[in-house]
């Protein structure tokens, strides 16, 4: 059985009475609590179509999370730190034209235009699992292909053992970069990585589009990565370099709480965060909780990218 | 400050402190209480609890600086409310987060500390609003009463670390209520000062909670 989009969501559900409510909501507490810009609530432009080919050997059982519970509720420090701002200021980034440059260590450093990306192998869509360090959890379609694809292209060398990730900084388009009275929240760029092997694992997911579109703003625009059996935060959104490197990149959570998120952070439920267990999560749309799976039930595909370690040390 | 004035202080401060609860049962209503409505439910009331709290601890300040004594009327009913407000924040964590699995509950306590403190200030709470009553005042003495409703602020200060505690380091709310109980505390301490220089300087001894 294949669910069809129509089982997922419609696009005209993007922009439901529920999603309007739910700004005019998200403005009424802002003046309640006299925080915030109560003014700032804008209608999301409608999403270009975006045809890729579902992948059956990645989609996982779950039915997928409500498109619009995926595009209002996320973590995207770039545009605030509250769970609705990057859908509330999603409008001020630019998503068209775009280059991400990919350098480093490689025989072929380029620099590409985000048209040319989309066409480097074809698009295929994966329903895959994804799990917010912060303990919930979604079910999600991206549609991309594997970053191994692009990374090829370039030729890295012997040398390199690390990719970089590197999120467009510009504090016009992304607010949440201007710092307020009291000072930013991350050191801006924000920077993520891998270990090559896990870069050029068939699962880690170049991504431009979700639930048969491009990438909404809010979601990481134009071009980010999904890497499945990682906390959320690993996976880059609205990319604008990547890097082959030596040595093991500097993470932006890893700068900001070193003792709380790990290079690796892979999906662990034996290894807590140090404030709270990782142990359950809430996956959006569900009122228990359910257990958290060892590598987000990825396990049999990226498990032996670890043997031998100590997954307590490398967390 | 003219009785009706008095009174419409009580109305405000009732409808502000029904405010946040009917706007909960209004996204309740039109399903809009976000993706993640436990999450939201829980810090909504939480951040209600503690803004609250501090309101009631601003009011003997307020006289303090300015001299003003109608805040001091208004004490009682904001404590009330931010404890109401504890106590659903905890119903909440109890009955929707964790579904009465006390095992789990009971580990988070014990090891956990921003949950630690967040369950003390909520035992700390709860004898002041049992004895929250004139007629317990008269009961317990107006002496006894206010020493042991200083417990309040032992309650705030274990709240703000509840938050801090519980939010990422890179968020500025936490710090700031933690900033605003710093600042109410330090004008307790400037004035407790002033009146033991006061005293000293009258040649009298000191007298343990005489002043509220």
């Amino acid at each position: 059985m294949r669910l069809r989009y129509s089982e997922i969501t419609t696009e005209t559900l993007y922009l439901s009475r529920r999603e309007l409510l739910a700004g005019a909501g998200a403005a009424a507490l802002a003046v309640a609590t006299g925080a915030g810009d109560a003014g700032a609530a804008t209608a999301p432009p409608a999403l270009a179509p975006l045809k890729a080919t579902p992948n059956p050997a990645y989609r996982v059982a779950d039915a997928p999370t409500k498109m619009d519970a995926a595009t209002t509720y996320n973590n995207f420090y770039e545009f605030g730190t509250n769970k609705d701002d990057p859908a509330r200021l999603a409008a001020s980034l630019k998503p068209r034209p775009w280059h991400v440059k990919v350098d480093g260590l490689c025989a072929k450093p380029t620099t590409f235009d985000i048209e040319e990306i989309v066409k480097i192998a074809p698009l295929e869509e994966r329903i895959y699992a994804l799990r917010c360090v912060e303990a919930w959890s979604m079910v999600i379609p991206w549609i991309g292909y594997s970053l191994a694809a692009l990374l090829k292209k370039v030729e890295p060398t012997g040398q390199a053992k690390y990719v970089e990730f590197t999120t467009l900084k510009d504090p016009e388009q992304f607010p949440g970069q201007k710092g307020g009275f009291f000072g930013g929240s991350l050191d801006w760029p924000y920077t993520e990585g891998l270990r090559l092997d896990e870069a050029m694992h068939p699962l880690t997911l170049l991504t431009v589009g979700m639930y048969g579109t491009v990438l909404p703003n809010q979601n990481g625009a134009p071009i980010r990565v999904v890497i499945p059996w990682k906390y959320g935060f690993k996976s880059a959104k609205s990319i604008v370099r990547i890097r082959l490197t030596d040595t093991e990149p500097p993470t932006a959570w890893n700068k900001a709480a070193p003792g709380e998120y790990g290079f690796y952070s892979n999906v662990n439920p034996a290894v807590d965060h140090p404030r709270w267990s990782q142990g359950t999560e809430r996956r959006i749309g569900e009122f228990r909780r359910r257990q958290t799976l060892p590598f987000n039930g990825y396990a049999d595909q990226v498990a032996s990218l670890y043997s031998g370690m100590d997954l307590k040390k490398n967390f | 400050m003219s009785s009706g004035a008095r009174l419409g202080l009580k109305v405000f401060v009732w409808l502000v402190g029904l405010a946040p609860l009917a706007a909960l049962a209004y996204w309740f209503w039109t399903d809009d209480l976000t993706a993640n409505p436990i999450e939201f439910v829980t810090r909504t009331l939480g951040d209600w609890a503690l803004r609250l709290l501090l309101a009631s601890l601003a009011m003997t300040p307020l006289r303090l600086l300015f001299g003003l004594s109608w805040p001091l009327t208004l004490r009682r009913l904001l404590g009330l409310f931010a404890f109401a407000y504890v106590v659903l924040h905890f119903g909440v964590w109890i009955v929707l987060d964790h579904f009465f699995d006390w095992r789990t509950m009971g580990g988070d306590i014990a090891k956990r500390p921003w949950i630690t403190v967040g369950v003390a200030a909520l035992a700390l709470l709860t004898p002041l609003a049992a004895t929250s009553t004139t007629g317990m005042i008269k009961r317990m003495g107006a002496v006894a009463w206010r020493r042991l409703h200083r417990l309040a602020y032992v309650a705030a200060v274990l709240g703000c670390l509840h938050y801090i505690w519980l939010a990422k380091k890179v968020l500025m709310a936490p710090k700031v209520y933690a900033a605003v109980l710093g600042l109410l505390l330090a004008i307790r301490a400037w004035d407790a000062a002033r009146r033991y220089l006061r005293r000293r300087a009258a040649g009298r001894p000191l007298v343990v909670g005489s002043r509220g």
